[in-house]
């Protein structure tokens, strides 16, 4: 298993046939994603890496027999218009790589997402891995830096990653790997207050995966996702354990929530809040980055112990 | 910055048909009498200053007559918040107001959607009321529904016989936010009159950063969010960023007060959000006092990562440069590793630096790096993934100290060779030239030329570099270029240079700042 992603899903990326898309495509190919299919206004009845490349997502989607995802790779600019056609046209998860894309874009997006049953994830998202399986977009870069970096998934001792910052969650999988631990899925959300997916939606799914055995997050101050994950935990809903290192501690220190909104939100948004939120549900926080690691075998001590 | 002034907000509102209070802008205390006059009495003066609680600190001041008015103008204009130096005080008639109203637009990141908060109980102290704040979900496309509005103002001590009105302002008012597409717009108060009418009391609008490229009517230079005004680095690199959209680039200059009785101000050059943090919390934690904030990432170019470099050696009084990201790049690493060489090379770096430079091809990136500045004053030090933030920032602090002496960044300037502007070859690319001295040329080395510019240049047949592509292709090369300029660098023979002179940079250095 895994989630989101792993090779048995048909991937198509939209704008293929720029830059980033021609060597995404060809970074994603080498680690093991299905590839089927791309598209580029204009640019169909060329070829990308010997992949055809169409006009329009539902010419994709009929030439070969419908797509699981759609990547996204094109201007911000242009990213709703791209997003939209994708879910029209059926796809049920589309991944949003670019950075900067208009948070009204962004929330139209979610509109039409949630009208039509589908998903996204991102925008400004890195990616998500599946180590042994399968990538979508840009984390990890070449085939075999993420392999020598990644565990695939070891029976017992396996966590799934989920973060906030892009770099900090190839970080988070790298030095969980040297700790001598498995990772079934690496899952960046991406850094912009409006995403698709965030934590308690990914935490559903590692909570539903026979193959992950712990969460491991990286947050971040501001926004309320890790408290909401942090009710799901009380709820019930998420039993798996967690452990997270929240960033932005220093950052607080100044910082004034210059809006009514952002105060009458509460307690919500802030470290101490989320740290005290996750702490209630029974998570274990790490103060130092560097402490993750080793917080997150303790938690399988601790299991085997008991 | 994308922080819109109550009466720059005002203005919007009022052009989407919401009422607003009779009222002028000045900016200086002479324009206080006047105003008063055309508002015919009694009116209330507000600086136009992005802080909370402004009534409290004296930024609100009622006026009966032309002294009173030139008098609370003369001291409002002498005032300043944090870096921000009032420069515009709103001059606006005095309304009587019935009722009271909190209105707010923000952005929900649960609901993915805007969301209103309303409060009918009026008067200020919302925070302590957040549990009585009614929260009703705006569709991006749909706008929102009246009758949501209309059933929390049933429930409110607002007479009945206001409510369309009310209903009719706020979904201006929204309409306002989606219009200019803001991440945040507060009304608070807007309010009933004792006519019945409703006006937006106040204003707050804060623009979406991404959208600003499409609402050039609202005049916004920086779309940043800065506790001070845009200095001239900045600007410089906010321009350097608008003009080149490979990868990311953030720079912004911190707070320095009190430095001087640390361990030293340094130039940071962080990549990734996250990676940044944790790595200006790690040089932090060493006593120094980082002069800036910046960020390149997202597979940025050689030529973005040198000019950032360049834009923070602008900076007075630094003592080292520390660079560190996520440690674990996807990015490769030698794009970086080209440009802050580039950058060490060009302005005979004097001062330490250490670069964390882990992640994808991370030892060619070192190797570079470390190779290119090994003739250079400096000691020029990089690092890899297993290399921990900590430990390169007490890396940082040994050379520092080890080279303690009264050089700063104050020495540094940039130099460029004699032949550049001469009798060498050029060909220009975008934001600047290729320079090659052709007569220091042979055979073997435009061999190698040809291999380092990735094909961009051959052989004349003469031994001497020619272009091997067309001059459009070879303009949008400036990266690859870079690379081939410091490759003849490390092989000492440095016939090649990328000419790419920074908008503004010139003056800054000759200037005061």
């Amino acid at each position: 298993m895994a989630i989101i992603i792993d090779e048995t899903k048909k991937v198509m990326i939209q704008g293929i046939t720029g830059r980033e898309g021609r060597a995404r495509t060809r970074l994603m190919r080498d680690f093991g994603t299905c590839v089927v299919g791309g598209c580029t206004p204009g640019k169909g009845g060329q070829d990308v890496e010997g992949i055809a490349v169409h006009d329009t997502v539902s010419e994709v989607v009929e030439a070969t027999g419908g797509v699981d995802v759609s990547v996204v790779f094109v201007p911000a600019r242009l990213v709703k218009a791209a997003a939209i056609e994708a879910i029209e046209a059926g796809v049920k998860l589309v991944m949003l790589v670019p950075d900067r894309v208009p948070l009204w874009d962004a929330m139209a997006i979610a509109e039409c997402a949630a009208a039509n049953d589908a998903e996204f994830i991102g925008p400004n998202t890195l990616g998500v891995i599946s180590p042994g399986r399968a990538v979508l977009g840009m984390i990890g870069g070449r085939a075999e830096s993420a392999r020598q970096w990644f565990n695939e998934p070891i029976p017992g001792r396996t966590v799934g990653v989920i973060s906030r910052s892009g770099g900090m969650s190839s970080s988070c999988g790298y030095y969980l790997s040297r700790a001598g631990l498995g990772i079934s899925t690496i899952c960046h959300v991406g850094g912009d207050s409006v995403l698709g997916l965030t934590f308690p939606e990914v935490a559903l799914k590692f909570q539903a995966d026979p193959e992950t055995d712990a969460i491991v997050l990286f947050g971040e101050i501001g926004g309320s996702m890790e408290e909401r994950l942090a009710d799901l935990m009380t709820s019930g809903e998420i039993t798996k354990p967690v452990v997270a290192y929240i960033g932005g501690k220093a950052a607080r220190e100044g910082t004034r929530f210059s809006h009514a909104g952002a105060i009458i939100e509460g307690d919500r948004g802030t470290h101490a809040g989320k740290v005290r939120a996750l702490q209630e549900a029974g998570a274990t926080v790490v103060d130092g980055f560097g402490d993750l690691p080793e917080a997150t075998l303790g938690v399988f001590e601790a299991a085997s112990q008991s | 910055m994308a922080r819109l002034h109550e009466y720059q907000g005002k203005t919007l509102l009022k052009q989407h048909g919401v009422t607003i209070p009779a009222g002028t802008v000045i900016r200086k205390p002479e324009e206080a009498s006047d105003a008063l006059e055309t508002l015919g009495g009694r009116v209330v003066l507000k600086v136009q200053a992005w802080i909370t609680g402004r009534k409290a600190l004296g930024g609100v001041q009622f006026a009966e007559t032309a002294e009173e008015a030139e008098s609370a103008a003369s001291v409002m204009l002498g005032m300043q918040f944090g870096h921000f130096p009032v420069q515009e005080v709103l001059v606006e008639e005095c309304v009587p107001i019935a009722h009271e109203l909190f209105v707010s637009l923000t952005i929900d990141d649960a609901a993915r959607a805007p969301m209103l908060l309303l409060d009918c109980h009026g008067g200020s102290g919302i925070e302590d009321r957040a549990a009585d704040v009614a929260r009703l979900a705006i569709s991006v496309t749909d706008g929102i529904h009246p009758q949501a509005v209309r059933r929390v103002l049933l429930d409110s001590p607002i007479p009945e016989e206001h409510h369309p009105a009310v209903v009719d302002a706020i979904e201006k008012i929204i309409a306002t936010a989606r219009t200019v597409e803001a991440r945040s717009l507060e009304v608070n108060p807007l309010v009933i009159l004792e006519d019945g009418r409703v006006v937006a009391a106040d204003c707050r609008i804060t623009i979406d950063d991404y959208a600003v490229f499409r609402h050039p009517e609202l005049g916004i230079e920086i779309a940043r969010e800065l506790d001070h005004p845009a200095t001239m680095l900045e600007q410089i690199a906010y321009r350097v960023e608008q003009q080149d959209h490979r990868g990311t680039f953030y720079f912004a200059q911190l707070p320095i007060e009190g430095h001087e009785s640390g361990r030293g101000l340094i130039g940071f050059h962080g990549a990734g959000g996250g990676g940044s943090m944790m790595s200006m919390d790690a040089v932090s934690n060493e006593g120094f006092t980082l002069a800036n904030f910046c960020d390149t990432s997202g597979n940025p170019s050689a030529a973005k990562v040198y000019r950032a470099a360049r834009i923070i050696l602008e900076q007075k009084g630094l003592k080292g440069y520390f660079g560190s990201g996520s440690g674990v790049a996807s990015q490769e690493q030698f794009h970086s590793a080209y440009g802050l060489a580039k950058a060490f090379n060009e302005m005979k770096m004097t001062l330490p630096v250490v670069i964390r430079l882990g992640g994808n091809a991370e030892d060619r990136a070192v190797d570079i790096l470390e190779d290119a500045c090994r003739d250079l004053p400096a000691t020029v030090e990089g690092y890899r993934k297993d290399d921990t933030p900590a430990f390169c920032a007490d890396r940082f602090a040994t050379l520092v100290d080890e080279k303690a002496g009264p050089g700063t960044s104050d020495a540094l300037g940039r130099s460029v060779p004699g032949w550049v502007g001469g009798a060498a070859e050029a060909f220009p690319i975008e934001g600047g030239h290729v320079w090659i001295n052709t007569s220091e040329c042979d055979a073997d080395l435009t061999a190698k030329m040809a291999e380092w510019s990735g094909g961009l240049l051959e052989d004349d047949g003469n031994g001497v570099p020619t272009l091997a592509v067309t001059p459009e292709e070879a303009a949008k090369a400036d990266s690859e270029f870079i690379a081939c300029e410091i490759e003849c660098l490390r092989a000492g023979r440095p016939v090649l240079f990328v000419d790419l002179p920074i908008a503004g940079i010139d003056t800054v250095a000759e200037g005061s700042c």
